[in-house]
C-alpha cells in the first residue's frame, strides 16, 4: 500500500543560498526527500563559460560541498533520497564527483542523472527541422542570434526523474528541470499518480512552487518582517503531501521563521504571471483554486488544487553573448552629496567623450537618494550617497577604459569622496536571455545510473 | 493612507518582465483594491520605468492582485544597467503608494 504522507524538504533556493540550511533541514526535518535547487534563469550561461574553460566543469560545484556534509547524516537517515538540478550543463561530471564523495564516506547508493535538456549539441538540427525557437516576446527566430548562443536548455518535467526513481536511484542529478517538478516527481513516484491526474499534479506543483525558493515561504522577505521570529535560524520549508493531493507547508520544529497564511500567500504569487494558469511541463496549475488553512503551531494546509492538461511544448531558456558590462561605485559624503555625485558622473562621461571612448550605454544611480526605483520614493538630500555608474558596450576595450575613470575622482573630484578601496571594477561579458517554446516530441531524455 | 496599511506585497522577475503580488489584509481591503488598484494606476505609478504594458490578474482565494509589468527591467538580470535588475524592490516601492481611504 502506498504510504499516506510524503515529506519533501527544499534546502536550497538558488546557487549561493545559505550553506548550512540543507544540513539543518535533514537533521531536523524527518524528510523522505531533500530537493536542492541551483539554477536561476541565467545560471546556465555562467556554467557554459566555466565548461568552455574546463570541460570537467559546468555544474553547481556548491552541491558537492553540501553532499560531503550530508554524508554522515545519510548514514543514519537511510530512507532519505536527494533530487537536485545541480548537474547544470554537465550532470555527468557532477555525478562522477558525487560518486567519489559517497564512496569516500562508504555510502552504498545509486546515483542517477537525467539528460536531454541540453539542446546546444543539436541546435542546428532543430532549427533545420523547422523549430524556430522564436523569442516568446518578440517572435524573432533564434537564427538571428545563433552564432552568439552559448546555452539552450528545455525545462524538463517530473517524468524522467520518476523514471530514475523507478530504477532505484537514491540521488538524482538533473540539468534544467522546472523547479516545481523536483517536488512533483517524488509525489508521483510515492503515490503512483497517473500523468493525467491533473488536480493532483497541480497540487504537487503548487507545493513545489511554494518551497522552491527555500526560506521565502518560511518568513524570508515577508512584508511584516518585525513579526518574524529568529530569522537567523530560519527553518527551510517542508511540503508534507497526502495521496489525495492535500498538503501542508511546514518547517522543522525549533527553527526560526514562521509559516502562516500570509507568508504562504505572498510566496504563492512570487514570479507568477496568470495565477489561474501556471504552466509547467507536468500540468497547468490553477493557483486561484486552492484553499489555505492555518495549522498550530506553525504551518498551513493547502487543499482543493485544480489543474488542467499540460501543454504540448517545453519552455526553452537560451542565452547569447551580448557585449560587455562594467559597474563601479564611489561614496560622496557631506553637504550637497547628491550634487557632488552628479558632478562625478558627469566628469567621467566628459572625460570618456574627450578620449573618444564613450560607451554606447552609460547610467548613473544615486543610491540613498531614491534611485533604486526611480520616480517613486520621496526625493531626499542625505549626507552620504553611493554613486553607482554602469556602462555597456559591444567592445570590451571601451569598458576597460571606462573602468579606469573612477579612481581619478579621489583626487580630482569634489571634496568628501571616499569608499574607493576595491580597485578597478571588473569588465564582464553579458549574456542576454532568450525564452522560447519547443514541441515536446523534439526532445529525448535519457537516464544513466551507477552504484557506489 | 499608504498601500502598506491595506496589503502585503512581493515582487520578482521573469526575464525582462517583473511581477508584483499584492495581498490584501482583509476582505474589505481586497474589494476596495480590486476597484482602486487598477493596472492603469500601477502603470502610472511606475511610469519612470516605462512599462510596455501592465496586466492585472485576480486571485480571490488569497485576496490577491497580481501585476505583471512588461519590459520594466531594462534588459533583465544580466543585461540591465540598473541596480534593481530583478525587480526585487518594486513591491516595497508599490507599498508606499498613496491610497484613498477605504469607503466606510
Amino acid at each position: 500500500m502506498a504510504p499516506r504522507t510524503l515529506r519533501v524538504g527544499n534546502g536550497c533556493g538558488f546557487w549561493g543560498d545559505q550553506p548550512d540550511a540543507p544540513v539543518y533541514l535533514v537533521e531536523r526535518g524527518d524528510l523522505d526527500f531533500l530537493t536542492l535547487e541551483y539554477l536561476a534563469e541565467l545560471t546556465m550561461s555562467i556554467l557554459a563559460q566555466q565548461r568552455q574553460r574546463d570541460p570537467q566543469l559546468g555544474y553547481a560545484t556548491d552541491f558537492l560541498e553540501v553532499l560531503s556534509r550530508l554524508c554522515p547524516l545519510w548514514q543514519r537517515y537511510t530512507k532519505l533520497r536527494i533530487i537536485t538540478n545541480a548537474g547544470g550543463l554537465n550532470p555527468l561530471s557532477c555525478a562522477e564527483r558525487a560518486r567519489e564523495i559517497l564512496g569516500r564516506h562508504g555510502l552504498k547508493k545509486r546515483v542517477a542523472i537525467v539528460r536531454g535538456d541540453d539542446l546546444l549539441p543539436h541546435l542546428d538540427d532543430l532549427l533545420a527541422a523547422g523549430h524556430p525557437l522564436a523569442h516568446m516576446d518578440t517572435g524573432e527566430p533564434l537564427t538571428t542570434v545563433r552564432p552568439r548562443v552559448v546555452s539552450a536548455n528545455v525545462y524538463l518535467g517530473a517524468k524522467p526523474i520518476v523514471e530514475a526513481l523507478d530504477q532505484g536511484a537514491d540521488l538524482v542529478i538533473t540539468g534544467r528541470v522546472a523547479d516545481a517538478s523536483l517536488t512533483v516527481a517524488p509525489a508521483v513516484w510515492t503515490f503512483g499518480w497517473s500523468w493525467q491526474d491533473w488536480d493532483r499534479l497541480a497540487a504537487a506543483t503548487i507545493a513545489g512552487h511554494l518551497i522552491e525558493c527555500g526560506a521565502q515561504v518560511t518568513g524570508g522577505l515577508f512584508t511584516d518582517w518585525p513579526l518574524v521570529p529568529n530569522l537567523a535560524d530560519v527553518g527551510y520549508p517542508i511540503a508534507e503531501l497526502e495521496s489525495d493531493g492535500a498538503f501542508r507547508i511546514l518547517k522543522p520544529r525549533d527553527s526560526g521563521g514562521m509559516v502562516t497564511i500570509d507568508t504562504v500567500r505572498e510566496q504563492l504569487l512570487y514570479e507568477v504571471g496568470d495565477p489561474a494558469a501556471y504552466i509547467t511541463p507536468d500540468v497547468v496549475a490553477d493557483f486561484t483554486s486552492v484553499q489555505l488553512a492555518p495549522l498550530e503551531p506553525d504551518g498551513v494546509e493547502v487543499r482543493h488544487a485544480r489543474g488542467k492538461p499540460a501543454t504540448e511544448t517545453y519552455k526553452v531558456s537560451a542565452a547569447y553573448r551580448d557585449g560587455y558590462f562594467c559597474s563601479g561605485q564611489i561614496v560622496l559624503t557631506g553637504r550637497d552629496a547628491v550634487e557632488k555625485a552628479r558632478l562625478c558622473a558627469d566628469m567621467i562621461r566628459q572625460r570618456l567623450r574627450r578620449a573618444g571612448a564613450e560607451p554606447a550605454q552609460y547610467y548613473a544611480e544615486f543610491l540613498g537618494a531614491g534611485d533604486t526605483v526611480p520616480g517613486v520614493w520621496p526625493r531626499v538630500s542625505p549626507y552620504e550617497i553611493v554613486l553607482r555608474i554602469t556602462a555597456w558596450d559591444s567592445q570590451r576595450a571601451l569598458l576597460e577604459r571606462f573602468a579606469r575613470e573612477i579612481a581619478p575622482l579621489v583626487t580630482s573630484g569634489p571634496p568628501g569622496v571616499t569608499g574607493y578601496a576595491t580597485g578597478r571594477p571588473p569588465v564582464r561579458e553579458v549574456f542576454a536571455y532568450w525564452p522560447a517554446l519547443l514541441d515536446k516530441s523534439a526532445v529525448k531524455t535519457e537516464i544513466l545510473y551507477w552504484d557506489t | 493612507m499608504r498601500l502598506y496599511e491595506l496589503a502585503l506585497a512581493r515582487s520578482g522577475d521573469k526575464g525582462n518582465h517583473a511581477n508584483i503580488g499584492v495581498l490584501a489584509r482583509s476582505a474589505e481591503a481586497y474589494s476596495w483594491l480590486c476597484h482602486y488598484l487598477t493596472a492603469e494606476r500601477v502603470a502610472e505609478y511606475f511610469r519612470y520605468l516605462e512599462p510596455r504594458k501592465v496586466d492585472r490578474y485576480l486571485a480571490p482565494n488569497i485576496w490577491g492582485l497580481n501585476f505583471v509589468l512588461y519590459n520594466v527591467l531594462a534588459g533583465g538580470a544580466a543585461r540591465s544597467l540598473r541596480l534593481d535588475s530583478q525587480g526585487k524592490a518594486l513591491a516595497s516601492a508599490l507599498l508606499e503608494m498613496a491610497i484613498e481611504e477605504l469607503p466606510p
